[in-house]
């Protein structure tokens, strides 16, 4: 059973990293976001591994039938298919330096903290926890939700204005054309 | 050998490394947001697997990581609103060669 645990953690987490690291090195943005949704869904995998299953479903739901939809519709609509590999020469050398500084700074945290952690976390029970977010969204998390629900309204009624753009000035004249008949 | 949660952070820390790698050094704005749901994405991976290895939480992790899954949508869709704007009026979405403030 446990080996079992770890095989699969090693297959979704290889899937996970190649597909984010094809996604960085790839010079075709339509190849990149298709591999995004490799790693979209290895993670929602490990999610669900970790007991998460409802943030599992979510990840596939939002991030898969929603946030990589838009970002096809974003790469076709600029037509920008080949775009971004001219242009990086400057910097890829210094953005590799500070990530290898970065990692060789996390990677050493990570295994000297002492995280305290349960004896036996495999003996928590599996139980779906969709209830138990339920309930607590609406009454410890209602403020936050709420919160959340008005900023989707705001973003999306924002993402609206702005991606209409600016109205052409002639536009503007038969705009107030317009007001001036009502 | 049993997956602790340190395996789980290492996954993470190397999402979070690739997303930054993608956000510094690309100058295309959609692929600058592809960067940015992996450092989210990384985020919520450290959050879910803090929640399930460490004692005294039931479901607290997750909630957040649903708030910062609901964050993500609306973060990318403001955003590729913004793409789009900036396309319809540079034609180009090369985020260094969009440097005037009016055009």
């Amino acid at each position: 059973m446990d080996a079992l645990h770890s095989i699969i953690f090693y297959i979704l987490a290889a899937i996970v990293l190649a597909s984010a690291a094809f996604t960085a090195f790839s010079s075709n943005l339509v190849h990149a976001a298709f591999s995004l949704l490799f790693t979209f869904f290895g993670l929602a995998c490990l999610y669900i591994q970790l007991g998460a299953d409802f943030v599992g479903v979510s990840q596939v739901v939002v991030y898969v039938g929603g946030i990589l939809v838009l970002l096809l519709f974003g790469v076709m609509f600029t037509g920008s298919i080949a775009g971004g590999i001219t242009r990086q020469t400057l910097q890829t050398k210094w953005s590799a330096l500070v990530l290898v500084v970065l990692m060789a700074v996390m990677l050493p945290i990570v295994y000297v903290t002492p995280w305290g952690v349960m004896d036996a976390p495999q003996d928590k029970a599996l139980t779906s926890n969709v209830e138990l977010i339920g309930k607590l969204l609406l009454t410890d998390y209602l403020l936050p939700f709420e919160i959340a629900s008005l900023l989707l309204l705001v973003a999306l009624i924002g993402a609206v204005v702005i991606a209409r753009g600016e109205p052409k000035v002639q536009d503007k004249v038969e705009d107030k054309n317009e007001t001036a008949a009502v | 050998m049993a997956v602790t949660l340190e395996h789980y952070l290492v996954v993470s820390i190397t999402l979070f490394s690739l997303g930054l790698f993608i956000v510094m050094t690309r100058r295309n704005g959609i692929r600058m947001l592809m960067g940015v749901e992996l450092i989210l994405n990384s985020a919520n991976l450290n959050l879910i697997a803090f929640n399930r290895y460490l004692p005294g939480m039931d479901v607290s992790g997750n909630i957040f990581a649903v708030f910062v899954i609901i964050l993500a949508a609306a973060e990318a869709a403001v955003a590729l609103a913004i793409v789009l704007a900036i396309f319809q009026q540079f034609s180009t979405i090369q985020l260094d060669e969009i440097s005037s403030m009016k055009h």
